[in-house]
């Protein structure tokens, strides 16, 4: 399954937010938009996801999702959208209860993703026990439950401290080396990009339109041993970008 | 400024957090009765303004002896748990409607926002009237009391959900009636709970204003009686009574809170 976004364009109000974006997003490969703040990005991933409605154009799905998908399109939030009165356990059984599974089924898929994400031992935890990188595993977990063929994946890493970023970035590469899952992933974070991405689609300040697109060939399990290729991806990125920010930090809010 | 010795930094960061000394409240309880005691004992408070808390006892002990406590309570309590789950329930379900449908909100909103504010113990003598001078009208009087803070309880607590919660529950696809058990009633509970403190001492204040017109027996009957003989030490034993009761539905209520919100602390 792939997805097309054909011409879209949105706003709020009298604020025009994104204008005319183009874009093919492959399956099995990770794409990067990234923009300065204000930009538009987590509209755009809404308006992927369904979870809004673009006010001219159009968001594609070709082709089937994989057989056993419960949730084609899964978001993986920047602050986790965990519920906090629901164990570990039962933050990843919520979504798969409306699906009719039985009992046993059920257990099943949660050891499984629990297993895969390393959290077997904290199954019982209340989200307020948890770290804010734990949270966040417990989000990827609940995203794997229901097989997704896309992860859309908003800031995920933007509301942990340094370290703890790159524990987590280490974990979604493993994980893609794994699970080979199609993504998309909002940052506004060139190193995360560089690292996670095969193409980075570059978005311009608002009115949000595409302005660049990298392509990046090396695959992400060996980028670590490539620091200067991608540190030269990211400065040209950076160049491009830094006049976009400039220019939307200088702007008034509502002008 | 580099030789050594000098003044340590003066502490500054106290106060502001109150800390629990849990046996202060009993002791000026125990300090106040003894005090009372004294004043009524040495004469100092004349017994004809206020009796003696021993003498309070013995009415109590008298209640207790005839057996009447038994029935006054049980006259009260069951007024009061009829009347307040009734005005719970039917508050919550309406205070729900209102958190999750345009219409309910828009039609109900202002009618609860016009009737909130009246003392419901003016509309007694219109109960009366609508439900017979018995049991109907104390527990509509205390049913209506209930629902209008529930009302406003719970749609204050739907309204403020996370919506990122719902969201999140809309993009796996969950059903509406999975979203509404799931996310919203648990996520409005924090703001619900503390609203049937409110409710529960509104039930109790309406309650003993209910039982003052044609009830046999009841508490706030007893009181009226104990009061219109000038018999001030049984008015005293009925008011213990009614203050053993609110605390008793207060403890009720924190221990279901702590059950409830247990994801909480
Ligand atoms: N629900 C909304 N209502 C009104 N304005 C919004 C809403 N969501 C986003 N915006 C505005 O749209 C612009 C883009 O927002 P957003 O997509 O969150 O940007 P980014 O994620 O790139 O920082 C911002 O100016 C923001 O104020
Ligand atoms: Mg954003």
């Amino acid at each position: 399954m792939e997805l097309r976004l054909a011409g879209l364009h949105h706003g709020y109000g009298d604020i025009e937010v994104l204008r005319g974006i183009d874009l093919e997003i492959p399956a099995g490969r990770i794409v990067c938009i990234v923009g300065p703040s204000g930009c538009g990005k987590s509209t755009l991933l809404r308006l992927i996801g369904g979870l809004e409605r673009p006010e001219r154009g159009e968001v594609v799905q070709t082709g089937e999702p994989p057989p056993g998908c419960l949730n084609p399109l899964t978001y993986i939030f920047q602050d986790f959208a965990l519920l906090p009165w629901r164990t570990v356990e039962g933050n990843v059984r919520l979504v798969l209860e409306d699906h009719g599974f039985g009992r046993a089924e059920t257990a099943g898929i949660v050891d499984g993703v629990l297993a895969r994400t390393r959290l077997s031992e904290f199954r019982a935890a209340f989200p307020r026990q948890l770290s804010g990188g734990m949270k966040q595993r417990v989000a990827i977990a609940r995203a794997l439950a229901v097989s997704p063929a896309f992860l859309l994946m908003d800031e995920p890493l933007s509301a942990l401290d340094a370290q703890t970023r790159e524990l987590l970035l280490d974990d979604l590469v493993d994980l893609w080396a794994r699970e080979r899952f199609s993504g998309v992933y909002v940052t506004h974070n060139l190193r995360e990009a560089v690292r996670l991405g095969h193409r980075v689609v570059l978005l311009s300040r608002r009115p949000g339109t595409v302005r660049e697109i990298l392509e990046i060939d090396l695959p992400l399990d060996a980028r670590a041993g490539h620091a200067p290729e991608l540190e030269a991806h990211r400065s040209r990125l950076w160049q491009l970008l830094r006049d976009e920010a400039h220019a939307a930090d200088v702007e008034l809010v509502d002008g | 400024m580099a030789e050594r010795g000098g003044r340590p930094v003066a502490f500054r960061g106290g106060g502001f957090s109150p800390r629990p000394l849990g046996i202060v409240g009993p002791l000026v309880f125990i300090a106040v009765i003894a005090l009372w005691e004294a004043g009524c004992r040495t004469g100092l408070i004349p017994p004809l303004v206020l009796p003696a808390p021993s003498e309070a006892l013995a009415a109590l002990a008298h209640l207790v002896e005839t057996g009447l406590l038994w029935k006054h309570l049980g006259a009260s309590l069951q007024r009061l748990l009829v009347g307040w789950t009734l005005g719970t329930l039917l508050g919550i379900a309406v205070g729900f409607s209102i958190g999750l449908f345009s219409l309910a909100r828009a039609g109900l909103a202002p009618v609860v926002a016009a009737i909130f504010p009246i003392p419901k113990i003016a509309l007694l003598p219109l109960f009366v009237v609508w439900f017979g001078i018995g049991e109907g009208s104390k527990v509509a009087t205390i049913l209506f009391g209930t629902f209008f803070p529930t009302v406003v309880a719970t749609y204050g607590g739907v309204d403020n959900v996370d919506r990122n919660l719902i969201r999140m529950g809309q993009s796996f696809g969950l059903s509406w009636l999975s979203i509404v058990r799931k996310i919203i009633l648990p996520g409005a509970l924090p703001a619900i709970l503390p609203g049937f403190r409110i409710s529960a001492a509104i039930a109790i204040v309406l309650l003993v204003a209910a039982e003052m017109i044609g009830a046999e027996f009841g508490v706030g009957a007893y009181i009226l009686l104990a009061g219109s003989l000038m018999a001030l030490d049984e008015l005293l034993a009925g008011v213990a009574i009614l203050s053993v009761m609110g605390l008793t539905v207060n403890w009720l209520i924190a221990r279901l809170e702590r059950f409830l919100l247990r994801w909480r602390t």
